[in-house]
């Protein structure tokens, strides 16, 4: 059978891709492969339901086996890619075999940044990304008491307020001033500042860690640099990512944040694409090349990166969304905030309903909300489709968005989905 | 167990058993129901599990939450009145039965 396309990683980028391209009727060999033991399955549940036990492994995993046999996808776990022979238009693996393809998609993913400190290696300090990794963590929470959390971002806090729902006594250590600073405004950092507070987590926001202290090779607690040490029998680290490029800088593609990839999600080869969170793509919405790692990323580039090999579609444009889930909050994200001088509220702290509009200029950027699930909704087709919006109308609640949206998409006679 | 019946947006019905407390999205994704895409995993995130619902069960079900009436409005196949997203509804043997009409598109 001639070659057809080659998804590197098993991720929810490259599961997309493969189940995408037979909605799309390409009727050619899909081979998706990755180095992970496991089937496909959802990584948000890791530091959510899974460490909770709400969700089990079944629960997770994105199809059952049997949907690749049934789609006729072959899917390759624990097999690792080596090298892209471009020329040869084949895939070196580990094991020395060569899958060869037409077209190539690498969704190869990111892994944990580690944490270069003393210590960092003793038993009981733990990183969050994988299942393996999250089987781990769930298991070893049982038995622990005095949790540190390293990195109060999107992974570092949801695992704190799983591990503070358990029972456990946490803390989380920032090294930047506020909570999830990258990414959200100043009044949202606070209410889920409050938020962690008010059920028994101690945060500490500007603090650097000078070691990981032990004994016996076992984890003991965290010491930080004004020279306090928090106690712990486990240390989960979540202080980002780090983008998988070699296997594309290893065939003499362009690396910059990530696998560059033009409007159309290819390299400068034709013949390869990349996607999801190893991707560096240029985004309208940013007004900038980005890098995205979420979920909405990777399933609306798998599914654009389909459309794209069977001719379909020649531009990604979907508008970035997100979410995180802590204790009994959902924080809903839309757009992209980075490079806002500006922001207008709606709602307030106090009620814990509130929407935090991002703007550059009179320009929305992002949206985000706590308890106004319609604002994010609606504000995600306000920001696609450049609907005009003040910062005064955002702030004003009279102001009817879903109304002002709809009487836009009429005028204008477009449809914006 | 109790049953769900999921017909597509060509007619054609197909049922399932399913384990009392499984959502309709799970189940259907479980069953190789591929119109389910169930991109957010369940967390009313997108609105790629929506189904219309039979009159008769769409009244036994309890309300949607503000943030699922939310989501059913960017619904790939515009929202009627008995839209609802499956990973919201939990089957239980008062539900056996249930009839869910699949939209042309999610996405």
């Amino acid at each position: 059978m001639p070659p057809g396309v080659v998804i590197i990683g098993t991720g929810q980028a490259g599961f997309q891709a493969a189940a995408s391209l037979r909605t799309e009727g390409y009727q050619e060999t899909i081979t998706l492969i990755g180095e992970e033991s496991h089937i496909p399955y959802q990584r948000p549940p890791l530091s959510k339901g899974f460490p909770l036990g709400t969700q089990d492994v079944d629960a997770i995993e994105l199809r059952p086996r049997a949907f690749y046999r049934d789609h006729r996808i072959e899917l390759i776990t624990s097999a690792k890619a080596v090298a892209i022979e471009r020329a040869e238009k084949q895939v070196k693996l580990a094991s020395g075999a060569r899958l060869p393809y037409r077209t190539l998609v690498l969704a190869v993913g990111a892994r944990n940044r580690k944490l270069l400190v003393r210590g960092a290696e003793l038993d009981g300090v733990l990183y969050l990304r994988s299942l393996e990794e999250a089987v781990v963590v769930r298991d070893r929470l049982k038995d622990a008491r005095e949790i540190v959390v390293i990195g109060g971002g999107f992974i570092g806090l949801e695992i704190a307020a799983a591990a503070a729902t358990l029972g456990k006594s946490v803390t989380v250590l920032e090294a930047l001033p506020r909570l999830m600073s990258r990414v959200v405004a100043p009044a949202i950092s606070e209410f889920f500042c409050n938020l962690h507070t008010s059920h028994g987590v101690k945060v500490v926001c500007g603090c650097a860690v000078s070691e990981i202290a032990g004994s016996g090779g076992k984890v003991q607690g965290v010491s930080l640099k004004d020279g306090t040490t928090s106690p712990a029998d486990l240390v989960i680290v979540g202080v980002g990512v780090v983008p998988n490029v070699e296997l594309a800088q290893g065939a003499g593609l362009r690396v910059a944040n990530g696998v560059a990839v033009g409007e159309n999600l290819r390299t400068e080869d034709e013949n390869v694409f990349a996607i999801g969170d190893c991707a560096e793509h240029p985004c309208i919405f940013a007004g900038s090349r980005v890098r995205l790692e979420s979920v909405q990323n990777a399933a609306d580039q798998g599914q654009f990166v389909a459309a794209a090999i069977v001719g379909r579609l020649a531009a990604y444009n979907a508008l970035p969304w997100f979410w995180t889930d802590q204790f009994e909050i959902k924080l809903q994200m839309a757009g992209i905030s980075h490079g806002h001088d500006r922001t207008a509220i709606r709602g307030s702290t106090k009620d814990k309903k509130l929407s935090v509009f991002y703007f550059k200029g009179n320009q929305l950027l992002a949206i985000d909300s706590i308890n106004r699930p319609l604002d994010h909704i609606v504000g995600r087709r306000v920001i696609a489709g450049r609907v005009p919006l003040t910062p005064e109308q955002a702030a004003d609640e009279s102001v009817d968005l879903k109304k002002l949206e709809l009487a836009f998409r009429q005028q204008s006679g477009s449809s914006i989905h | 167990m109790p049953k769900v019946i999921y017909v597509s947006s060509a007619g054609d019905a197909r049922e399932v058993e399913v384990p009392s407390g499984t959502t309709i999205m799970a189940a259907a994704v479980k069953n190789g129901i591929d119109e389910i895409v169930a991109e957010c995993g369940g967390v009313c995130m997108c609105s790629t599990c929506h189904v219309f619902v039979d009159q008769a069960f769409f009244d036994k079900l309890p309300r949607a939450n503000d943030t699922e009436e939310a989501v059913l409005e960017i619904a790939a196949e515009e929202r009627q009145p008995t839209s609802r997203l499956s990973c919201q509804i939990k089957v239980t043997d008062e539900l056996s039965g249930i009839v869910v009409r699949l939209p042309s598109r999610q996405r």
